[in-house]
């Protein structure tokens, strides 16, 4: 089957923030997924990069810089930047080039190092740029527009900020025993509310850090992958040498919002107006999902486990309901009964620790999603391992239009 | 004597300035579609080619559709009018007509525990910043305390 991918190899750095060049981590990540791959550097065909926009041109250029670093080897390569989505845009990208038969071995790479506090446009003054506009006039923080979901959630729904703790709570268990993950310890959720205010209502613990990290995976046609014996050509079978399930690509959605958007994405200072065109009958978030269940043929029921962008507690609950695992306003009564947590049982939620223990790398983060679920469907994710698991999905959605959903099945 | 700087728009075109201020967005001329912030690049319907767009004054008063607050100070550009930084409210509002909602500053001085979901505002001009030469303008939301009585 031509339009089978499999994931060879994944590579993660432990998330932290240490201040290194982005691509030290880049480096690292990927000389993991190599070696967990099995494939020679030399034989990479397509390097992908996910460009970080705080590193300077070596950042703009990461494909090329991390290429460079490993010692260029005659690749093709290609950086993309897609905010948040930007991994799950490198791997897409990486995944077209095998499906139509110009690369056999794709390596796609993402690696960033932060600043501290909060993540701000780059210097200077730019009154045309949405994203230097919505601080300047505004102070509108990528957490004051989280307060936002989070505050329309509760009047909706009937939330309150102890259901958005208990996602704190479920996720910093996750991570106790993820070797990767940076904040590694239990939290109570009388400590997510005595911690600070940040934006009403979410305190200091309902929002995710900025982190420095890496991800890394290797991308194989099935032929490539039959040729090493790594499978059987229809991407189930076995992966010679590692006893493995080889892992399949199923679907990368990074579609865009529909006209018009009701939500109030980042950076926007308003939502588009339904006066005259009526909403789509799906929002952007619900979009970006149900495109990759499209592309996957399965839907919300086939998931195990998924890798949701918590970027605030509350917005995990969000998910829970664009990815279709309840229907909406539904989402507190998951977190409540604890069925998202891997002991419950309904799909394990993020497993990893999510971005409440791990931070956020930018474009390193839809990369490291897809780390995880692959050790997931492998049985590998020890101390956090949902058992059996089978399919995964991650979602994510970034600043300017940019959302991603990768499926991967085993 | 101190010399009185002039007042202009933090941002030029977005807004008039005038006892009922009101924002500026732009209205397509082929298939009536508003944006806000007023749009250069045509009109932003997919289904529609038109280029040519109008000035379009929005709904000066709405409703608050969530809002948070800043408890901690943004990092520049966002420069604070005071010293000690004094945390802001955040309103998302959607506008009595025109279908969309716009977020903006509450006026200065109101607190979280001030706003609710649902309640009546309406728009205003406060100073944001000075500079050496001028004193830039934004537009705020405020309550709206005689339309909530009604409601």
């Amino acid at each position: 089957m031509p339009d089978d991918v499999i994931v060879l190899g994944v590579g993660m750095t432990a998330w932290g923030k240490w201040g290194r060049p982005f691509v030290d981590y880049g480096v690292a990540a990927a000389r993991e997924a190599l070696d967990d791959a099995g494939v020679d550097w030399a034989d990479v065909d397509l390097i992908v990069g996910g460009e970080t926009v705080r590193n300077g041109y070596a950042g703009y250029v990461a494909g090329s810089t991390v290429a460079a670093a490993l010692g260029f080897n005659g690749a093709q390569v290609a950086t993309v930047y897609g905010a948040c989505a930007s991994g799950a845009m490198a791997i897409g990208h990486g995944r077209a080039q095998i499906m139509a038969g110009l690369a056999d071995v794709v390596l796609v790479v993402g690696a960033d190092t932060t600043p501290k506090g909060f993540l701000a446009p780059n210097a200077g003054e730019r009154p045309d740029d949405p994203d230097w506009l919505r601080f300047r006039l505004l102070g509108a923080t990528n957490p004051a527009y989280f307060g936002l979901y989070a505050r329309r959630r509760m009047h909706l729904y009937g939330a309150t900020e102890s259901d958005f703790a208990k996602v704190k709570v479920k996720n910093a268990r996750h991570g106790v025993d993820n070797p990767r993950a940076r904040y590694r310890k239990e939290v109570a959720e009388e400590e997510v509310l005595a911690s600070p205010v940040v934006a009403s209502p979410l305190h200091l613990l309902d929002i995710c850090a900025t982190s420095d990290g890496a991800a890394a995976v290797v991308l194989c046609s099935t032929g490539y992958a039959a040729r090493r014996g790594a499978a059987d050509g229809t991407g189930t079978g076995p992966a010679a040498g590692h006893g493995r399930p080889a892992v399949r690509i199923a679907a990368v959605s990074t579609v865009t919002p529909a006209y018009p958007d009701t939500g109030l994405g980042l950076p926007d200072i308003a939502t588009d107006s339904t006066a005259v065109v009526a909403p789509p009958p799906r929002s952007f978030r619900d979009s970006i999902a149900h495109t990759a269940y499209e592309q996957a043929g399965i839907g919300p029921e086939d998931v195990d486990v998924a890798e949701v962008y918590d970027l605030s507690t509350a917005l995990e609950l969000d998910w829970y309901e664009n990815l279709g695992l309840c229907p909406t306003g539904d989402a507190e009564d998951l977190i409540r009964r604890g069925a998202t947590a891997l002991s419950g049982d309904g799909p394990t939620v993020n497993p990893s620790g999510g971005l409440a223990c791990f931070g956020e790398a930018v474009p390193a983060q839809a990369v490291a999603q897809v780390c995880e679920l692959v050790w997931q469907l492998r049985g590998e994710a020890t101390g956090r391992q949902h058992e059996g698991a089978r399919v995964g999905i991650s979602a994510n959605q970034g600043l300017f239009g940019h959302g991603s959903s990768v499926i991967v099945v085993r | 004597m101190p010399v009185t700087k002039p007042a202009v728009p933090a941002v030029a075109g977005w807004f008039t300035t005038d006892d009922e201020p009101v924002l500026l967005g732009s209205r397509c001329d082929t298939c009536g579609v508003v944006s806000f912030p007023p749009r250069r690049s045509g009109c932003p319907n997919p289904r529609c080619r038109g280029t040519e767009l109008s000035t379009h004054a929005l709904a000066r008063t709405g409703r608050v559709w969530s809002f948070t607050d800043a408890q901690y100070q943004p990092p520049p550009p966002y420069l604070s009018p005071s010293d000690p930084y004094r945390p802001f409210v955040l309103a998302a509002v959607e506008l009595d007509a025109d279908g969309l909602v716009v977020l903006g500053q509450m006026v200065a001085g109101c607190t979280a525990e001030n706003v609710a979901v649902g309640q009546p505002v309406e728009l205003v001009v406060e100073p944001l910043l000075e500079t050496d030469d001028t004193v830039q303008l934004v537009w705020r939301w405020r309550p709206q305390a005689r339309r909530a009585e009604h409601a």
